[in-house]
């Protein structure tokens, strides 16, 4: 059954058509990804399901429940987490009051244990936990954003460009996070450039262009197919 | 000596008050709230109104006068500035300013120009003998609120959720809101709280300096805005150690150099701590690794 299943989907930023009537589903249980070169509308299609950006036209239903015209705090309540474009975790924060943050609509009670469940996934985040979040290196605090988003208990982890900006083994390490997120139970909606990491993981995959969906698939077929190797995976 | 000390000290108390209601609404909403010094005024006003006219006792009228002043700060808040949200930064300080011309006419209408002579409110504190000199009971009262307050705030913002989601609005509110955190109702607390510490700004200003006009709250609150910057606009030690610092050289100044020229070398050493240190003297050196 699908768990988030966006239809008919524009956004505009002022008169610039940004999104342009797309439509996509995420089944539970996936990892599905949208790939796509810069100035697609990935990052855009995200902010849109988070409730930053308001769609002009169209339906993202969550859950089976409708998710246009709900505010961005609310959104998380629902159980969809996004782990945003350049991480924007809280630099001037603590390592732990970020995850408390990403915790916030959640009782007290429960943080504690969430906090012990992040620091095992990303035991990196334990050992600095009283730093201040603008004193990790790029790794870190793309850590620091996942297990901040993860701390919500999402049903839907969505990830903005999680590698962006991280060297080779760090991509490697992050992209092992997320088999592993997965792997444990929570379904992932992935935005990526690096297309051939992203497709290698992902059980389904969308292709944007300029606002469109020009092409979807499995992962897998997406690997092989041609025009797909020709624009992103280099030939 | 001994004396002017201990003036100074209290005056920097009662700067130090206002300039942590600056500072708190400046390092949370990251925004200059001049008006600030005409909310202190109010309150001082809300605060005669209910114990020298309606005859309330004074716990009471101080809480009346905290409760207003929390209202009006979030009133202001949600008419005058929220609409502003994504403007310059210039036009919300000229809205800012027109709100302070606002509430000192809104004082003039309903109080008139004529001063109203306001009651000693912490009378009921005694006083300290120590030889020669006497700490009155308006000195004991404004120094343990400043640094109540201080200590209080410094709590809340570093050890509550609340706290920890006002410093995240402030440095990012797109990721704050992707957390949960609601934006709007953050800011309107945080004007909340800028605004009762106004009131008792208010009260204790008024009980030191007890002629009440509508524009009593104006000089104080620049002033205070200068101890804010003085100290780090944004540090809520910074406010504190900047108001004291410019109660002391205020007063010494008065005492030692000139009366008239108090406020100029006031105004000067600030001109010079800014030369030296740009982020006042405790101000944050953002560290940030990208």
């Amino acid at each position: 059954m699908s768990l988030l299943k966006v239809e008919n989907l524009n956004v505009y930023y002022g008169s610039i058509h940004a999104i342009k009537d797309i439509s996509f589903e995420v089944n539970q249980g996936e990892i599905v990804t949208l790939i796509g070169a810069n100035g697609a509308g990935k990052s855009t299609t995200l902010n849109t399901v988070g409730g930053l950006l308001k769609p002009k036209t169209g339906s993202i239903v969550f859950n089976d429940e409708s998710l246009v015209g709900t505010k961005a705090h609310n959104v998380v309540r629902k159980g969809l987490a996004l782990c945003p474009e350049g991480r924007r975790v809280f630099l001037q924060l603590s390592v732990a009051d970020n995850l408390e943050m990403g915790a916030y609509t959640r009782p007290n009670s429960e943080v504690a244990d969430s906090i012990a469940m992040v620091y095992d996934l990303f035991p990196r985040l334990k050992e600095r936990y009283k730093q201040v979040a603008g004193t990790l290196s790029g790794g870190e605090q793309q850590m620091l954003a996942m297990g901040r988003a993860m701390m919500s208990k999402p049903k839907l982890l969505m990830l903005d460009e999680p590698s962006m900006g991280l060297a080779p083994i760090l991509v490697d390490q992050i992209f092992d996070i997320i088999k592993d997120l997965h792997s444990k139970g929570t379904t992932i909606l992935l935005v990526e450039q690096n297309a051939q990491k992203a497709l290698s993981i992902a059980d389904r995959a969308y292709v944007l262009e300029t606002g469109r969906i020009v092409n979807t698939g499995t992962g897998e077929a997406l690997l092989h197919d041609d025009s797909v190797r020709k624009a992103y995976l280099g030939g | 000596m001994l004396n002017y000390l201990i003036t100074g000290i209290s005056l920097g108390s009662v700067y130090a008050i206002i300039a942590l209601g600056y500072t708190m609404v400046y390092g949370i909403a990251k925004m200059l709230n001049f008006a600030h010094g005409d909310v202190i005024m109010i309150g001082g006003y809300a605060a005669f109104c209910a114990g020298a006219y309606m005859g309330w006792p004074t716990p009471c009228a101080i809480l009346f006068s905290v409760f207003v002043c929390t209202v009006l700060g979030m009133m202001i808040e949600k008419l005058a500035y929220k609409p502003l949200r994504n403007a310059t930064s210039l036009a919300v300080l000229i809205t800012a300013i027109g709100v302070s011309y606002f509430l000192q006419n809104m004082a003039l209408l309903i109080w008139t120009s004529n001063p109203k002579s306001f009651p000693n409110m912490v009378s009921f504190i005694p006083s300290i003998n120590l030889g020669s000199v006497t700490i009155s009971s308006t000195t004991i009262a404004t120094i343990a609120a400043s640094v109540i307050i201080m200590i209080a705030l410094t709590l809340f913002t570093e050890k509550t959720k609340m706290g920890k989601a006002m410093r995240a609005v402030s440095e990012d509110k797109g990721a704050a809101q992707l957390m949960g955190i609601n934006v709007n109702a953050t800011i309107s607390v945080t004007f909340a709280i800028g605004s009762g510490l106004a009131a008792i700004a208010g009260v204790l200003l008024c009980s030191a300096y007890p002629t009440l006009v509508p524009t009593t709250g104006s000089l104080p609150g620049i002033k205070a805005f200068t101890a804010a910057v003085l100290g780090g606009i944004g540090s809520i030690p910074g406010a504190m150690l900047g108001g004291i610092l410019l109660g002391l050289l205020e007063t010494f100044a008065k005492a030692y150099i000139s009366t008239q020229l108090s406020d100029a070398i006031v105004f000067g050493a600030l001109i010079v701590v800014l030369i030296v240190r740009p982020t006042g003297l405790l101000g944050k050196k953002i560290t940030e690794k990208v």
